[in-house]
C-alpha cells in the first residue's frame, strides 16, 4: 500500500521531487511528450504500471508538447542522479547537448516510441518504437489473406499528409498489397488521422464508387478515421465488417467495440507498453552490464473480431484513450 | 426582408455554379439524389451537411468582421461546447445538454465581447487568448479522450433528418433566417455597420457601440457553440484535440469569400453562407475527384484566389476598360 501511495505521488505533478530511493530498487525518470492523443495518455498509464509491477521509482514529467521543458526535466533528472531516463522526443532533432551531458553523467537513456536524428548514435543506450512500416504490412497481409483470391476494391484513409506514420504505414500497406494481382488500392485520400474527416472522406469514396458496391475493403491508418468510416458506412446503408471490410491500425478501445458490434474486422496494435521492454533493458544493463541493440521493435499484434475483442475493449478502456 | 438579398452577390453565384459545375465533371453522379432510410443520400446533400459548421460559424463570424474585429477562437470554442454536450448527453435531457453548451458558448463570447469592448483591447488578440485556452479548457473537460455518447436525441441534431433534409442542414437555415430577421429586420444590422465604419463617430452620433461590439462577439460564441455541438453529434463523439480545429480560418474566409471586408461597415449574411457553401463544394469535389490528397490544399489556394480575383474591383475595373478598347478598336 504504501508503494502505491508512493507511486500516486510520484505521477502528480510535483514529480520531480527526489523520493527516497530505498523504496525502489531503481529510479527512472521519464521525460513524457504531454497529452497529444488518447495513445500518449495510455502510454503514460501502462508505464505507471510496468514500473509497479517491477518495483521501480518512476518519475514522469509531462512536456506540454514542447522540447525545451523535455531538455530541462532530463538535466533536472540528470541532477537527481537518477538511475536511468526514458525519453518520448516530441521532436527528432536538437537532442545532442543535452544527451550528451547525460553521457557524461553515466545515466543511460532509452527513446520511447520515437526516434531521432542522427539515428543510432552512442548519445542513447537503445530506442524502443515500434516499425510502423510493418505495421502496414500486417495489414496488408490480413486482407490478403480474409480475401483469398476475389477481386477486391481497396479504398485507403491516410494519416496526415506529410506524417511519417502516415507514409510509412502507406509503404508497408502497399508493399503487401503490391504481391496480391487480386488487390487494387482505387482511392486514396487524407483522413487527418480524426474520426470527422474519416466519416467525410468515406462519404465521398462510398459516393464515388457505385454508393459503395465496387468497395470491396477500407484501410484506414488509424482507427479513429476506421471510427468515422464505419459510421459512414451504415449511414449509407451499407453494413460495415460484411459488405465491406475494414482494417486499420493502433488498436483503441473503440475499435473493439466496433467488432463486438461486428462492424470492425482487424485492427493492427500500436502497443501503448513501450516502457515495460525499456524497464527490463536498463535492469539488464545495471545488473549484468548487458548491452542492448539499439532498437527493441515493439510487437504489432494483430486482433481480429475473432480475439475476443469484448476483453480486449475493457483491459483497454481504463488506460487514458 | 429584401435586404437579405443584396444586389451584389453575382460573382459568388457565378463562382459555385463553376464549382459545381467542375465537380460534375470529376464525378459524373454528384447531382444523384435517393432516400437512404428516411434521409436524402447524395454528394449534394454531403455539401450541405458537410457545409454547416463553417455557415454556422460563419454567421458569427460576418457581424463580428461587420464591427471591424475578428474572432479567433471560434474554432476552440467549438471544441469547447461539443466536449461539454458529449459528457452531459447521455445523463440528462437533450434540453440540459444544448442549454449547457450553448451557455458556456455565449459566456465565451461575453469573454471576448469583454476584452475587446470594455477593455479595449485589439479584437485578434483578444481573441486569440481563447483560440490557444480554449482548446486546453476543452481537454480538460474530455480528460484528453474521445468523449464517446450514445444519446439518441444528440446524434439525431447531426445524423437525423427533417422530410429527408439533414438536421444539421435545417438548422443552419434556421439560424440565418433567425440571424437575418434579426439584424436586418430592425436597425441592428445598421447600427452594426455603423460601429464597424466609424465606431467614434457612431458614438458621438449615439450609437451603443460598446454594447454593439458586445452583442457580436456574444453572437459569434453561440454560432460557434451550435456548430461545436453538430460536429459532436454527426461523430457521436468530442474529440478536444481535433473538433473544430483550423475552422476559424475557413470562416473568416467564407465571410471573405462572401464579399465582407475585414475592415467592416457592411456585411451580408446570406453572401457569407454561400462562401462556407463555396469552401465545400470546392472540398467535396477535391475528395470526390481521387487526386492525391497532397493537392488538396493546392487547389484550394488556387480556387479561392480565382474567387476573390474575380471580386476584386481592380480586376474588374480591368477587364471594363479592356471590353471598352476592344469596343473603341474592333
Amino acid at each position: 500500500m504504501t508503494l502505491k501511495a508512493l507511486f500516486a505521488a510520484s505521477a502528480s505533478a510535483a514529480l520531480l521531487l527526489a523520493l527516497p530511493a530505498n523504496a525502489a530498487e531503481l529510479t527512472i525518470g521519464f521525460s513524457q511528450i504531454g497529452s497529444e492523443s488518447g495513445w500518449r495518455a495510455a502510454e503514460t498509464s501502462v508505464s505507471k504500471q510496468e514500473a509497479a509491477k517491477r518495483k521501480v521509482n518512476l518519475k514522469i514529467a509531462d512536456a506540454q508538447q514542447k522540447q525545451e521543458n523535455q531538455i530541462k526535466a532530463i538535466r533536472s533528472f540528470i541532477a537527481q542522479n537518477v538511475d536511468a531516463i526514458f525519453l518520448a522526443p516530441v521532436v527528432a532533432t536538437g537532442w545532442d547537448a543535452v544527451l550528451k551531458e547525460a553521457k557524461e553523467a553515466k545515466i543511460p537513456v532509452v527513446l520511447l516510441d520515437r526516434d531521432i536524428d542522427p539515428s543510432g548514435k552512442d548519445l542513447y543506450l537503445t530506442a524502443v518504437t515500434s516499425d510502423s512500416v510493418h505495421e502496414g504490412e500486417v495489414a496488408g497481409d490480413w486482407l490478403a489473406k480474409t480475401v483469398g483470391d476475389k477481386a477486391c476494391n481497396i479504398v485507403e484513409l491516410q494519416g496526415t499528409v506529410g506524417a511519417s506514420v502516415a507514409a510509412n504505414r502507406k509503404k508497408g500497406f502497399d508493399t503487401a498489397v503490391a504481391k496480391h494481382a487480386n488487390l487494387k488500392i482505387v482511392r486514396s485520400q487524407t483522413g487527418d488521422f480524426t474520426r470527422a474527416k474519416g466519416k467525410e472522406v468515406m462519404e465521398s469514396f462510398i459516393k464515388a464508387e457505385g454508393g459503395g458496391k465496387n468497395i470491396c475493403a477500407v484501410y484506414a491508418h488509424n482507427d479513429d478515421m476506421m471510427v468515422g468510416a464505419i459510421q459512414a458506412m451504415k449511414e449509407a446503408g451499407l453494413k460495415p465488417g460484411k459488405d465491406i471490410l475494414t482494417v486499420s491500425i493502433d488498436a483503441v478501445p473503440d475499435i473493439f467495440k466496433a467488432m463486438v458490434a461486428g462492424e470492425a474486422n482487424a485492427t493492427v496494435e500500436l502497443t501503448p507498453n513501450m516502457a515495460g521492454p525499456a524497464f527490463d533493458a536498463v535492469a539488464a544493463f545495471k545488473e549484468k552490464g548487458t548491452v542492448p541493440p539499439k532498437w527493441i521493435q515493439t510487437e504489432s499484434r494483430l486482433l481480429t473480431a475473432t480475439d475476443n475483442p469484448q476483453k480486449e475493449y475493457d483491459s483497454k478502456k481504463g488506460l487514458g484513450y | 426582408m429584401t435586404a437579405l438579398l443584396p444586389r451584389r452577390g453575382l460573382a459568388q453565384i457565378l463562382a459555385l455554379i463553376v464549382i459545381l459545375a467542375v465537380d460534375r465533371v470529376v464525378s459524373p453522379q454528384f447531382f444523384d439524389l435517393r432516400l437512404q432510410d428516411g434521409r436524402l443520400f447524395g454528394s449534394l446533400i454531403d455539401v450541405l451537411d458537410r457545409g454547416t459548421p463553417v455557415a454556422l460559424l460563419s454567421l458569427g463570424m460576418v457581424l463580428v468582421i461587420a464591427t471591424r474585429g475578428i474572432d479567433l477562437s471560434v474554432g476552440a470554442v467549438m471544441a469547447i461546447c461539443g466536449a461539454i454536450a458529449a459528457s452531459l448527453a447521455d445523463s440528462y435531457s437533450l434540453p440540459v445538454v444544448l442549454a449547457a453548451a450553448l451557455g458556456a458558448g455565449l459566456v465565451c463570447g461575453l469573454w471576448n465581447g469583454f476584452l475587446v469592448a470594455v477593455l479595449g483591447m485589439q479584437p485578434i488578440v483578444a481573441t486569440l487568448i481563447l483560440m490557444v485556452a480554449g482548446r486546453g479548457i476543452a481537454q480538460l473537460i474530455t480528460e484528453g479522450r474521445i468523449v464517446t455518447f450514445t444519446s439518441p436525441d444528440l446524434v439525431w441534431l447531426g445524423n437525423g433528418a427533417i422530410l429527408g433534409v439533414p438536421v444539421p442542414v435545417v438548422i443552419a437555415l434556421g439560424m440565418l433566417i433567425l440571424t437575418g430577421a434579426v439584424v436586418r429586420g430592425s436597425a441592428l444590422g445598421l447600427l452594426i455597420e455603423a460601429t464597424g465604419g466609424n465606431a467614434r463617430a457612431s458614438e458621438l452620433a449615439g450609437v451603443g457601440t460598446r454594447a454593439m461590439i458586445l452583442a457580436v462577439y456574444v453572437w459569434c460564441g453561440v454560432c460557434a457553440a451550435l456548430a461545436g455541438v453538430i460536429a459532436a453529434a454527426d461523430i457521436m463523439g468530442a474529440d478536444a484535440n481535433n473538433a473544430g480545429l483550423w475552422l476559424e480560418l475557413d470562416a473568416i474566409l467564407a465571410v471573405v469569400i462572401g464579399g465582407t471586408s475585414l475592415f467592416g461597415g457592411r456585411f451580408s449574411l446570406v453572401l457569407a453562407v454561400l462562401g462556407a457553401l463555396i469552401i465545400q463544394t470546392m472540398n467535396t469535389g477535391i475528395l470526390l475527384s481521387g487526386y492525391p490528397p497532397e493537392f488538396n490544399l493546392l487547389v484550394k489556394a488556387v480556387v479561392v484566389l480565382a474567387v476573390l480575383l474575380l471580386q476584386s474591383p481592380k480586376l474588374s475595373g480591368f477587364a471594363g476598360i479592356m471590353a471598352r478598347l476592344r469596343r473603341a478598336n474592333p
